[in-house]
C-alpha cells in the first residue's frame, strides 16, 4: 500500500502531498523535511529506492521535480515506480508537456488527477484515457456551473445562504 | 504562463514565487492569511467563487509549510454545498488539510453519507474518495473520554457505527449492476479502506461469493480495484476465499496471453502490469494450490513470464515487465516449484545482481535474500559471493544495504571467514547509518560460525577497535562470556587485550573489555615482558583519567582482581591501589563511591576466600541463565547507553534499553531466579564484587551439552534446573547423527499459536502435541509415533519445567513398537506469571544410534490467557487506576518487525490478546485486553496499549498494566519477544552443526543463535 505521495522540487519546495495513512501535522512536517534531505542529496545514477524507517520510498526525478511514493517493505518497487511514470504521463497529457509551473499554478488540478489515479493508497485506474475522460467531465461540470453563476441561480444561492 | 483559472489565486502564487527570501515570503503569506481571516469573518458577503478561491489559497499556504489554523470550517462547509464546483473543492481541500481537527469533519458526516447514498454519481465519487482517503483519521469511534469534544458531539453518529452503517451502502454500490465503473472502482477501494480499519465490515454471509463474482468483472479499472481489495482480504484470511483462486489464475492467463485486453489497458505494450502484479500477490497468500489443473496452468504462465522477459531499451517497458517478473519469481518461490524452475530463478537473479542498471541489481539482491529461504539453492547462491561483495562497495547505500543483508543470510561455516573479514574491512568506510547494524551482524556471524575461538576474539576486538561507538554492550559482554567459559582461550585473550592497551586513543569500550579480561586473566601472562601485575596495573590505570564514570567501577574492580591474583602479595602495589579506592570512596558519583567502598571492605576482610569465590561463581552461573535469555529478547539498543550503572553490571541487557523501572524489575527477577533455583543459597549479603562478576564471569552455560539442533533451541530459555538434568546425560551420546525434519523453532512457534500439531520429527519418530487449556490448567497429550519398521528403544522423556509450572508427566514406555503410536498425557498447572518455557528432554535409541532432542513445550504464557472484550467504560477506569510502575510498565521498543496496524492486531489476537479497535482515539494506537490465569494471581485482567509511530514502523511504545507486578513485567517482555524483529531463519542451519561440532568446545555453538535475537 502506498502510505503517502510527495512532490518535492529540487529546492526542497513541496508541490503536492497526499497522505493515505494517518499522520499528525507534526509527523508530516518531519517526514517531508527528513525525506527531502535523503532524496535530494542522492546522486543521479543510483537506484530509485530508498529504505527508510521500516518503509521503502520509491522516487523518480522529472526535470526539477521529485515524485516520491512511500510503500510497505514488501511491496513491488518497480510497479510503484511505473505508477509514478503513469501519473506523470497523465499530467503531461492534461497540461500538454507539463512543467513545474503548471503544477504550481494548477496544483488543484494535480490533486484532482491524483484522486482519480490513487485512492486508499492503491491504484484505482490504469487507463490514461479513462482518467483523461473523467477529468474532462469534471472540468465541464465546473464550467457549466460557472456559466450558471452569472444567472438567476447565483442570486438565489446567495440569498438562501 | 499557465494560470489557475482564478485570477486572485494566480496572483498570490506569483507573489509568493517572486519573494526573494523566506522572510519576505512569510510577510506575504501572513498578509494573505490576515486577508482571508477577515473575509471569512464576514462570511455573508462571500460568493461561492470567493470562498473557493480562499480555500485554495489556504491549501497552497499549507503546502508551503505554514500553519493554517483557521478557516477549516469554511472548507468543510463547502462539502455540503449543493453545487459540484464548491463541493469538489470542499472535499479535496478537507481531505488534504485536516487531519487532527476531526471535530469539524463530524459536522459533515451526514452530508458525506447523503452524497454516497444519493443518486448523483459525481457526488457519490467525491464522497467515496473522501472516505477512502481520510476515513481513518476522520470517522472513528469517539469514545475515549480524553477529548473535551465528547460533550459537544455533533450529530449522533459515532465513528464506529458510521463505518458499520456505511459499509453495506458501499458494498451495494460495488456490486450494483446499475452503477457505472467510475463509482464501483471507488466503492471497492473505499471498502478496502473501511476493511483495514475494521475487518468486521466484510464479515457478512456470502461476501466471498460476491468477491468471486466480482473477479468476472469486464471493466479493467474495476477489476484492478477489486483485486486490491482481494489482496487485503486474503492476506488476513485466505480460507474464506478459496473459490477466488482459480479465477485469479484465469485473469493472469488472460493478461499474460494478452487476450481480450483493451488497448488503453496496456502499458508500453504490456497488458496491465499492475493487475498482473496484484493478481500474483493475491495468489501468494494461499498456502498452496491443490487442484492440479489450476496449478499446471499457473506454472505455464509463470514459465512464460520467467522465460519471456527480455531486457529492452525503453526504461518504462523494462521496469513494467520486470515488475511482473519479480512478482512471478516471488510466486514461484512461494509455490515451492520443482527444482528445475527454482534453479532457473536463481540463474535469473544471478544475472540481475551483475547488471549495471541499479534498480534491477537492487531487486536481484533483495530477491536473492528472500530466496535463501529455499534450502537447496543455498549452494548455487554461494557461487555469486564475489559479485555480492562487490555490491557491498556500491556507491548506492540502498544497494549496499541489500548486499549486507544477503551476505549475512548466506553466511555459514564455509564462508564465514571471508564474509566477516569483508564486513570488518567495510566497517571503516561504511556510512554511519549502517555501522551499528554492520557491527552487530559481523559479531553474530563471527560467533555463530567461528572456525576457531581465537579468530572470534580477534574479530570482536577488531570490531570494538574500529567501531566502538556502534558496538552495543551486548557484544562485549558476549566476548567476555566466551573467554570466561573457555580456559584455552584465556591467555590468548589476555595477550590481545594487553596489545590493544598499547594503542593510542583507545575506544572506551575497548578499555572496558581489556580491563575486564586483564583483571581476570593477566596473571596467566606474568612471565611475559610487560605483563607483571604492576605493569598491567599501570597501563590500565593510565586509562582512568580518560574514561567516563560508567567505566571507572570496572577499572576499580580490575585493580582489586589484579591485587587478588598477585602472588606473592605486593605490598607497594596494594598500598597504591588502596589509596585509589580511598580516593574514590568519596567520589561524587554514587556508583563509583559504592564500588570503591565495597572493594575496600572486601579487601579488609582479608583475601577473598575460596568458599566465597565458588559462591560467586555458582551465583554467576545462575545469573547467566537469566542473562542469556534476556539477550535474546533484546532488539539492538540503538546506541542508547544504560542509565544506572548498577543495573548495567547486573543485568546488562535489560538495562540497555529499558527505563529505570524495568531495570529494577530486572533486578528482582534475577534475584528471584536465584532463590528459586539454587540448592545452596547464594551469599545473602549484597556482594558487589560478585555482582560485577555476575553476568560476566560465567561457568560453562547450562546449554553447554546440547545436541546438534542448535537451530531449534536458539533463544531457548534454559531453566537453571536443567543443568542437573543435562549433566546426567553422558556427553558421548549427544552427538546426533539423526537430523530433524523441518525447523524445530518454527514448529514450536506455530504451536504457540495453535493447540495441535507436530512438535518434532526426524526419520524415525514424529512427536505430535494436542493441548487443551482452561484457566490456569492445561492438559497436553504427546503423541510419539514410531515411523520406522524397527522398535525405538530406551525411550526417555524428561520434563524440565520452569519453576512457575507444575507439570506431571505420565509414565513413558521404554520401547515404542514399529509403526506404533504412544500417547503420553501431561498435566500442567500454572503457578505464577512467567514467560519461561519448559523443555522436554527426549531421547531414544534407534539401532545403535542415540538420538536426543531438547524440545520447548508450547506451554507458554499466552496459553494461560483468555481474550476478553472490554468496553471503553470499563477500560479507562481500570487503566487509570493502575498507575505507574510496577503495576503499569512502559517501554519504547526499537527494532520491531515492521507491521501494519492490521497485521499487528492479528498478531495480538493470535496470542489471545484481544484488540479493541477504535477504543483509543489515536488511530495509530492499539489497545488490547486479556485475562491471565495462574494459581497465585487467579484471574487477572491485563490491559495493553501500543502506540505506533506511523513514520517509523521499527519502533513503538508499549504500556502494559495488570494488578500484579510480576505479571505486568512478564507479559510486557513476552509481547516484546513477539514484536521484535526475528532474523530470517538461516536454512543452512540443519547442515552446519556437523562440522563445528567436533572443533567447537562444548557450549560455543548455541550462543550465536542467541545473539542473533538482537537483530
Amino acid at each position: 500500500m502506498i502510505q503517502y505521495v510527495l512532490l518535492i522540487s529540487r529546492q526542497g519546495k513541496v508541490r503536492l502531498t497526499k497522505w493515505y495513512s494517518p499522520y499528525s501535522q507534526k509527523e508530516r512536517t518531519k517526514i517531508i523535511r527528513e525525506l527531502s534531505g535523503v532524496i535530494l542529496t542522492r546522486g543521479p545514477k543510483l537506484c530509485n529506492f530508498v529504505e527508510w524507517k521500516g518503509y521503502k520510498v520509491v522516487y523518480k526525478r522529472y526535470a526539477s521535480l521529485y515524485f516520491c511514493m512511500c510503500i510497505d517493505q514488501d511491496d513491488n518497487e518497480l510497479e510503484v515506480l511505473e505508477i509514478i511514470h503513469h501519473f506523470v504521463e497523465i499530467l503531461d497529457r492534461y497540461f500538454g508537456s507539463v512543467c513545474e509551473l503548471d503544477l504550481i499554478f494548477n496544483f488543484h488540478k494535480a490533486y484532482y488527477i491524483l484522486d482519480e489515479l490513487l485512492i486508499a493508497g492503491e491504484l484505482q485506474e490504469s487507463s490514461k484515457k479513462t482518467i483523461a475522460r473523467l477529468i474532462a467531465a469534471q472540468d465541464s461540470l465546473v464550467e457549466t456551473a460557472k456559466e450558471e453563476a452569472g444567472s438567476l441561480s447565483n442570486i438565489i444561492a446567495q440569498a438562501t445562504k | 504562463m499557465a494560470l489557475s483559472g482564478m485570477r486572485g489565486l494566480s496572483v498570490f502564487i506569483s507573489d509568493v514565487r517572486n519573494c526573494q527570501n523566506k522572510e519576505v515570503e512569510r510577510v506575504r503569506v501572513d498578509k494573505e492569511l490576515g486577508n482571508i481571516r477577515t473575509r471569512f469573518k464576514n462570511e455573508k458577503g462571500l460568493t461561492p467563487y470567493e470562498k473557493k478561491k480562499y480555500v485554495w489559497k489556504m491549501l497552497y499556504i499549507y503546502m508551503l509549510g505554514y500553519d493554517v489554523d483557521f478557516g477549516h470550517m469554511e472548507a468543510v462547509s463547502l462539502i455540503s454545498a449543493p453545487k459540484y464546483p464548491e463541493k469538489q473543492v470542499g472535499y479535496i481541500v478537507t481531505s488534504c488539510l485536516l487531519n487532527e481537527n476531526h471535530d469539524f469533519l463530524r459536522l459533515v458526516i451526514n452530508a458525506v453519507r447523503n452524497d454516497i447514498i444519493g443518486r448523483n454519481e459525481t457526488f457519490q465519487c467525491l464522497g467515496l474518495t473522501m472516505i477512502a482517503i481520510s476515513y481513518s483519521e476522520t470517522f472513528r469511534l469517539e469514545s475515549m473520554p480524553t477529548s473535551s469534544f465528547t460533550e459537544k458531539k455533533v450529530g449522533n453518529i459515532g465513528g464506529r457505527e458510521f463505518s458499520e452503517s456505511l459499509a453495506p451502502d458501499v458494498q451495494k454500490l460495488l456490486i450494483s449492476s446499475s452503477c457505472r465503473p467510475l463509482v464501483r472502482k471507488k466503492a471497492a477501494l473505499c471498502l478496502l479502506r473501511l476493511y483495514r480499519k475494521n475487518p468486521d465490515v466484510v464479515n457478512v454471509d456470502g461476501w466471498s461469493d460476491r468477491m468471486t463474482q466480482l473477479l468476472d468483472e469486464r471493466d479493467m479499472g474495476v477489476l484492478t480495484a477489486v483485486m486490491s481489495l482481494l489482496v487485503a482480504l486474503v492476506s488476513n484470511n485466505y480460507d474464506a476465499y478459496w473459490s477466488c483462486l482459480p479465477k485469479c489464475v484465469k485473469i493472469l492467463e488472460r493478461l499474460a496471453r494478452n487476450q481480450d485486453i483493451p488497448q488503453e489497458y496496456t502499458y508500453y505494450g504490456i497488458p496491465s502490469p499492475w493487475l498482473q502484479v496484484k493478481t500474483m500477490r493475491a495468489l501468494q497468500y494461499f498456502p498452496t494450490i491443490e487442484d492440479p489443473n489450476t496449478r499446471r496452468s499457473l506454472f505455464e504462465v509463470l514459465q512464460r513470464i520467467l522465460m519471456g522477459t527480455d531486457v529492452v531499451k525503453n526504461v518504462n517497458k523494462n521496469n513494467a515487465s520486470h515488475a511482473v517478473l519479480f512478482e512471478a519469481l516471488a510466486l514461484v518461490m512461494h509455490l515451492d516449484a520443482e527444482k528445475e524452475m527454482m534453479s532457473q530463478c536463481v540463474a535469473l537473479l544471478g544475472k540481475f545482481i551483475a547488471v549495471r542498471e541499479p534498480n534491477i541489481r537492487y531487486l536481484g539482491l533483495e530477491n536473492m535474500t528472500r530466496m535463501l529461504m529455499v534450502t537447496d539453492v543455498h549452494d548455487i547462491i554461494k557461487r555469486h559471493q564475489a559479485q555480492i561483495i562487490t555490491s557491498l562497495k556500491d556507491p548506492d547505500i540502498s544497494i549496499r544495504r541489500r548486499a549486507l543483508d544477503l551476505l549475512y543470510g548466506m553466511c555459514d561455516v564455509t564462508n564465514a571467514k571471508d564474509i566477516v573479514e569483508e564486513l570488518l574491512q567495510y566497517l571503516s568506510t561504511a556510512d554511519f547509518a549502517m555501522r551499528e547494524e554492520l557491527a552487530l551482524k559481523a559479531a553474530i556471524l563471527a560467533e555463530k560460525f567461528a572456525p576457531d575461538l581465537s579468530w572470534y576474539v580477534d574479530v570482536i576486538l577488531q570490531l570494538i577497535d574500529k567501531a566502538g561507538d556502534f558496538v552495543s554492550d551486548d557484544i562485549w559482554f558476549r566476548v567476555v562470556q566466551f573467554v570466561t567459559n573457555n580456559e584455552d582461550l584465556q591467555p590468548y585473550a589476555a595477550v590481545k587485550a594487553r596489545e590493544y592497551l598499547d594503542k593510542p586513543a583507545l575506544h572506551e569500550t575497548m578499555v572496558k573489555v581489556s580491563a575486564y579480561i586483564l583483571g581476570e586473566y593477566s596473571h596467566l601472562l606474568t612471565r611475559r615482558p610487560g605483563c607483571s601485575p604492576k605493569e598491567i596495573f599501570s597501563i590500565v590505570h593510565e586509562k582512568l583519567p580518560t574514561v567516563s564514570s560508567t567505566t571507572v567501577p570496572i577499572l576499580l574492580s580490575t585493580y582489586a582482581k589484579i591485587l587478588m591474583h598477585t602472588q606473592p602479595p605486593d605490598q607497594e602495589l596494594q598500598d597504591h591501589i588502596w589509596a585509589i579506592f580511598n580516593k574514590y570512596e568519596s567520589c561524587i558519583d554514587v556508583e563509583i563511591q559504592q564500588r570503591a567502598s565495597a572493594l575496600i571492605k572486601k579487601a579488609e576482610d582479608t583475601e577473598v576466600d575460596t568458599a566465597e569465590q565458588s559462591a560467586i561463581k555458582s551465583r554467576a552461573a545462575l545469573q547467566q541463565s537469566s542473562n542469556a535469555l534476556v539477550v535474546t529478547d533484546q532488539p539492538p539498543s540503538n546506541g542508547s547507553l544504560p542509565v544506572g550503572q548498577l543495573s548495567l553490571v547486573k543485568m546488562p541487557s535489560i538495562s540497555s534499553n529499558a527505563d529505570a523501572n524495568s531495570a529494577d524489575q530486572g533486578l528482582t527477577e534475577a534475584n528471584g531466579a536465584l532463590s528459586r533455583v539454587d540448592p545452596q543459597p547464594p551469599t545473602p549479603s549484597p556482594d558487589l564484587l560478585g555482582d560485577l562478576l555476575g553476568p560476566l564471569a560465567i561457568e560453562a552455560p547450562p546449554n553447554a551439552a546440547l545436541p546438534s539442533e542448535q537451530s531449534s533451541i536458539s533463544g531457548l530459555e534454559y531453566d537453571p534446573n536443567s543443568v542437573d538434568a543435562l549433566a546426567l546425560a553422558p556427553l558421548d551420546d549427544l552427538t546426533n547423527s539423526v537430523q530433524p525434519i523441518g525447523n524445530i523453532a518454527e514448529r514450536f512457534h506455530a504451536l504457540c499459536l495453535k493447540d495441535s500439531g507436530v512438535l518434532y520429527e526426524d526419520p524415525y519418530i514424529q512427536i505430535g502435541v494436542k493441548a487443551e487449556w482452561r484457566m490456569h490448567h492445561g492438559r497436553l497429550v504427546l503423541f510419539l509415533g514410531n515411523k520406522s519398521t524397527s522398535p525405538l528403544l530406551s525411550v526417555q522423556a524428561l520434563i524440565l519445567p520452569p519453576s512457575h509450572l507444575k507439570i506431571e508427566l505420565s509414565l513413558v514406555p521404554d520401547t515404542i513398537p514399529p509403526r506404533a503410536q504412544v500417547q503420553i498425557p501431561l498435566e500442567v498447572v500454572n503457578l505464577r506469571p512467567s514467560r519461561d518455557v519448559s523443555v522436554l528432554d527426549f531421547s531414544y535409541k534407534f539401532g545403535s544410534t542415540m538420538v536426543n532432542a531438547k524440545l520447548r513445550l508450547p506451554a507458554v504464557l499466552s496459553k494461560f490467557l483468555q481474550p476478553i472484550s472490554v468496553s471503553s467504560e470499563e477500560f479507562f477506569p481500570q487503566w487509570r487506576s493502575l498507575s505507574g510502575p510496577p503495576l503499569k510498565l512502559q517501554e519504547v521498543i526499537r527494532g520491531v518487525k515492521p507491521l501494519s496496524l492490521l497485521e499487528m492486531s492479528n498478531l495480538f489476537n493470535s496470542y489471545r490478546l484481544m484488540v479493541s479497535p477504535g477504543l483509543d482515539p489515536n488511530p495509530n494506537n492499539l489497545v488490547a485486553s486479556t485475562t491471565f490465569y495462574s494459581e497465585s494471581t487467579q484471574a487477572m485482567l491485563c490491559l495493553i496499549r501500543v502506540e505506533t509511530d506511523p513514520s517509523d514502523r521499527t519502533q513503538l511504545r508499549m504500556t502494559v498494566a495488570s494488578g500484579d507486578p510480576t505479571l505486568t513485567l512478564e507479559l510486557k517482555e513476552f509481547i516484546k519477544e513477539q514484536l521484535v524483529n526475528i532474523p530470517m531463519a538461516v536454512p543452512a542451519l540443519s547442515s552446519i552443526p556437523q562440522q563445528p561440532q567436533s572443533t567447537f568446545p562444548v557450549g560455543l555453538t548455541d550462543p550465536g543463535a542467541m545473539l542473533s535475537g538482537l537483530l
